[in-house]
């Protein structure tokens, strides 16, 4: 059973009090516990089981303007009163920064809606198994493929952040998550691919036959790809990547590199980013959403943020202590976005496929080819050639390049929007990017 | 060393019954126990930004039977947490019918001594220094706009408790120093990296002022990339500096030759033992004996001392490396590559130190060998897809050759290969090899674990450069 909110409260609690005792002006503390049950299969076959029980615990301490962190997973309390000893010491000799505080008074969440993110079900590992051996028979029917690699896992947590300023909150939350990883052989080739299902409450999870069906398909479809000529080509990417340029674009706009200048979109705000078309949102308060929050991870409330508006950024992500540096307020985003998404496009996915003669349609990108500081992007991809709107064939060994700031004037997003993650795109056209291959 | 039963309710002596009565019947399996601590202090702003210390302690239970792993970890070292875990490893294992191998080699070799650099140096000096690398670099270039750099220190002690009470212990010191730093020239802006570290003190990294030569090298890529334009696009030949661009190695065949693959026969290089994959004159070994270096381990953490395992002999390849499960599973020994990130994490055979050894050519001869291409000279990260083979890495420094000529420095742009073919494809090893300065960190299956690599310089045939300019 994971701890409940007592005894996690009076663990912060005893740590708040102590920190102020041994000489902090301030201090904060969260304290979680998670447990996580996972069943792994291979080729119809349980492979591993794996239970884990974390406990966790981190605390800051100020000194007026010097501050300091601690963190362990053992919350014995002699363990503790170490560290916090340690802290304190460490904090006396850190050098003041005027930006250190905690967040204002007035911004801290004062209320905690239900956001339905918890399931109490347990499911045994029978029923995992029961359900994995289902996925693998389904993944498994097509004699192409070769190898099933699939896993379940049920994962329950809990926790309290607190505060010096009397901030006491926290709540559980579970997630059920199911995968399948397939690999499939002909005479020329062995490719990869995946798909997985990933919610807060058991029910809503993909049906284990559709699962296996969907990663097998998948991957047949990669079968003997060619390398193509490297070339200016439209660009599509499938939603499970197009959500991947939204994540950079967060990151962009993070308070911290905002406030270091070291992201492409400083001193960008109010300017036009996007094409007219794009929106993009982020809303914590999604009923049983993968990002949903009730406040942020120093206890600030958390408002849904248009960020983008007609193509103009309107905000940064804002915490407490890279909002000083700048002279703005916290808008709720210490530890970054929630459930942030495109508003969906005008186009159909089929209309998009469609708008021109020849382009290429993207399933996976490799590398880390995302520098936020120019805005250049390079990285490794596969996929597949669309001639007139049909899928012709697959293609690897390739790379795709371009800046964002050009990326994100050329973008075009399909009428197609899913919550399947905590960040969401609908289907992705960008023009003007180059491939690179032959 | 640390006691892991001083202040628990269990002693060592009921521990090892708990083990020896769950592994009984298993194949193999084993209790490891894991205290460790670290601390990170980082400048950044020109404030020092972050210090923080962490402590972890915990236990990871493992069982195996056949194919089959049961694993169970937690936090709490008592008596009722390791008998929970053994209940969930009983669980899973319903129906044990195995021999358990006790048989582990020894070896009283070991490849760093047993320290805490946390301890070693003051939080003062430290500040002192951090500050000091951030006033000189923006003295030194006053196109110098963001400077972070950071310390970060670790001391980790684990125990191995196996079936029949068999201990197996270690102590593994490791630290990192890192600056990085962003130039403004007229609006644009470029960054450069650089990092030093290993399985020593901070002190022996850093005596005779080292961090300076840490700081203009991150200022030195950083200025190369101010002047750098956009990359060509296209395959074309590629000739890789020494050192780290040996990260090409670990991503094109480090993975594919790790034995869980090969067992399962995802890997690109299942059905290739024994059989050419490389041009004559490339040998690659992965080495976890070299003193003091990052990816260096006493032992591994199943308990097997490391070794310099020959992976590619000649262009030959030789072996897989192999953690103990995989081992026998495939009728072969353990290379000592058993590692895991953390007690939370499964074992899973890893790569140390990744090396290609020296041929007998020079640097200068394949420049001039190269009528249009680009030469690598450092690198970001890179990535693999091991079952269809192809990987990439992206360049933090290159350069344009024309006719022979190193020509200007081009953007980061990420170079994609095949991994079975494209060692084949390398037409000349350099007689310069060198080891990384000590930075790398390897992620597989969500688990992290420093490493090292090695290359001499090496010219590459035919590569995709991922550039703008067609």
């Amino acid at each position: 059973m994971i701890k409940d909110q007592e005894y996690l409260s009076k663990k912060a609690s005893y740590c708040l009090d102590l920190a102020k005792k041994l000489g902090a002006t301030n201090s904060s503390v969260i304290v979680s516990n998670s447990i996580s049950e996972t069943v792994n299969f291979r080729n119809k076959k349980l492979d591993e089981s794996n239970r884990s029980d974390n406990l966790a615990i981190g605390i800051t301490t100020y000194i007026d303007k010097k501050k300091s962190s601690i963190s362990s997973s053992n919350l014995l309390k002699e363990n503790l009163d170490n560290l916090i000893e340690k802290c304190i010491d460490t904090t006396k000799i850190t050098p003041d920064d005027e930006f250190n505080s905690l967040p204002d008074k007035d911004l801290l969440a004062k209320e905690v809606k239900d956001l339905d993110l918890y399931d109490d079900t347990h499911i045994k590992n029978e029923d995992k198994i029961e359900y994995l051996t289902r996925l693998e028979i389904s993944a498994s029917s097509n004699k192409k493929i070769i190898n099933t690699e699939s896993s379940f896992t049920e994962d329950k947590s809990n926790f309290i952040l607190a505060n010096s300023d009397g901030f006491c909150e926290g709540y559980k939350d579970s997630s059920f998550i199911a995968s399948s990883v397939t690999v499939a052989k002909d005479e020329k080739s062995m490719e990869r691919d995946y798909e997985y299902t990933s919610k807060c409450h058991l029910r809503d999870i993909k049906d284990a036959e559709v699962l296996g069906k969907l990663a097998a398909e998948q991957t047949i479809r990669k079968l003997s790809p060619k390398k193509i000529s490297s070339e200016k080509i439209a660009l599509i990417f499938d939603k499970r990547i197009a959500k991947g340029i939204l994540s950079t674009f967060a990151n962009a706009i993070s308070s911290s590199a905002i406030s270091r200048g070291t992201s492409f979109l400083k001193d960008k705000i109010n300017q036009k980013i996007f094409s007219d078309e794009i929106n993009i949102f982020d809303k914590p308060d999604i009923l049983k959403g993968l990002g949903s929050r009730n406040f942020d991870s120093e206890g600030v409330k958390t408002d849904t943020l248009k960020l983008v508006e007609q193509g103009v950024l309107k905000h940064y992500l804002i915490d407490t202590y890279n909002g000083k540096k700048l002279k703005l307020r916290s808008n709720g985003r210490c530890g970054g976005t929630s459930n942030l998404y495109f508003n969906k496009g005008k186009i159909s996915f089929k209309d998009l496929l469609n708008s021109n003669s020849r382009c290429l349609y993207l399933t996976e990108t490799i590398g880390h080819g995302s520098n936020i500081v120019t805005g250049d992007y390079s990285v490794g991809a596969t996929g597949f050639l669309i001639e007139d709107g049909e899928f012709k064939y697959p293609i690897n060994e390739i790379t795709i390049a371009g800046n964002f700031k050009e990326m994100f004037q050329n973008m075009t997003l399909a009428n197609d929007l899913e919550f399947e993650y905590s960040t969401n795109s609908p289907t992705m056209m960008i023009e003007g990017m180059v491939v690179a291959g032959k | 060393m640390s006691n892991f039963f001083e202040k628990s309710d269990i002693s060592r002596n009921e521990a090892e019954n708990i083990v020896s009565d769950t592994l009984n019947k298993c194949d193999d399996g084993e209790l490891y126990l894991e205290d460790s601590k670290s601390e990170t202090i980082i400048l950044d702003d020109n404030k020092i930004k972050n210090s923080s210390y962490s402590s972890d302690l915990g236990f990871g239970f493992r069982a195996i039977s056949e194919e089959i792993v049961a694993y169970s970890h937690s936090n709490e070292i008592s008596k009722n947490s390791l008998k929970q875990s053994s209940e969930s490893l009983k669980s899973t294992l319903k129906s044990t019918k195995g021999t358990y191998n006790h048989s582990i080699p020894k070896s009283n070799k070991k490849y760093y001594e047993n320290i805490n650099p946390i301890e070693q140096k003051s939080l003062n000096e430290k500040i002192e220094i951090l500050n000091k690398v951030n006033d000189y670099l923006r003295s030194k270039d006053n196109k110098v706009k963001q400077v972070t750099a950071n310390f970060s220190g670790e001391q980790k002690s684990i125990e191995i408790i196996r079936s029949g009470g068999e201990t197996l212990t270690d102590v593994r010191p490791l630290i990192r120093f890192n600056v990085s730093v962003v130039l403004d020239k007229d609006g644009r802006k470029e960054s450069g990296v650089y990092g030093i570290g290993g399985r020593k003190s901070y002190d022996s990294y850093l005596k005779k002022d080292n961090w300076k030569q840490v700081c203009d090298e991150a200022l030195r890529i950083a200025s190369v990339n101010l002047e750098s334009k956009p990359a060509p696009a296209g395959e074309m030949k590629v000739v890789l500096g020494p050192g780290w661009p040996a990260i090409l190695i670990h991503e094109a065949v480090g993975h594919g030759l790790e034995g869980d693959f090969n067992r399962k026969k995802t890997s690109a290089f299942h059905n290739l033992m024994g059989q050419k994959v490389a041009s004559e004159g490339v040998t690659i070994i992965d080495d976890g004996t070299i003193d003091n270096r990052r990816g260096s381990l006493t032992i591994d953490d199943e308990g097997t001392p490391t070794e310099k395992t020959v992976l590619i002999e000649n262009g030959i390849l030789k072996n897989f490396m192999q953690d103990r499960l995989n081992a026998r599973l495939m009728g072969t020994k353990s290379t000592g590559s058993g590692r895991r990130e953390n007690y939370r994490h499964i074992v899973l055979p890893r790569m140390r130190n990744t090396m290609m050894l020296n041929g007998n050519h020079t640097q200068e001869e394949m420049i001039k060998s190269v009528d249009k291409g680009i030469f690598a000279v450092s690198f970001g990260g890179g990535q693999v897809d091991i079952t269809s083979g192809k990987f990439v890495f992206n360049c933090t420094e290159a350069y344009e050759i024309i006719n022979g000529k190193i020509g200007s420095p081009i953007k980061g742009a990420t170079l994609i290969g095949d991994g079975p073919s494209i060692l084949k494809e390398v037409s000349m090893v350099g007689n310069d090899m060198m080891l990384d300065p000590g930075i790398g960190t390897c992620g597989k299956a969500g688990q992290g674990v420093p490493v090292g690599v090695a290359q001499p310089s090496i010219l590459i045939n035919k590569m995709t450069v991922g550039g703008t300019k067609l």
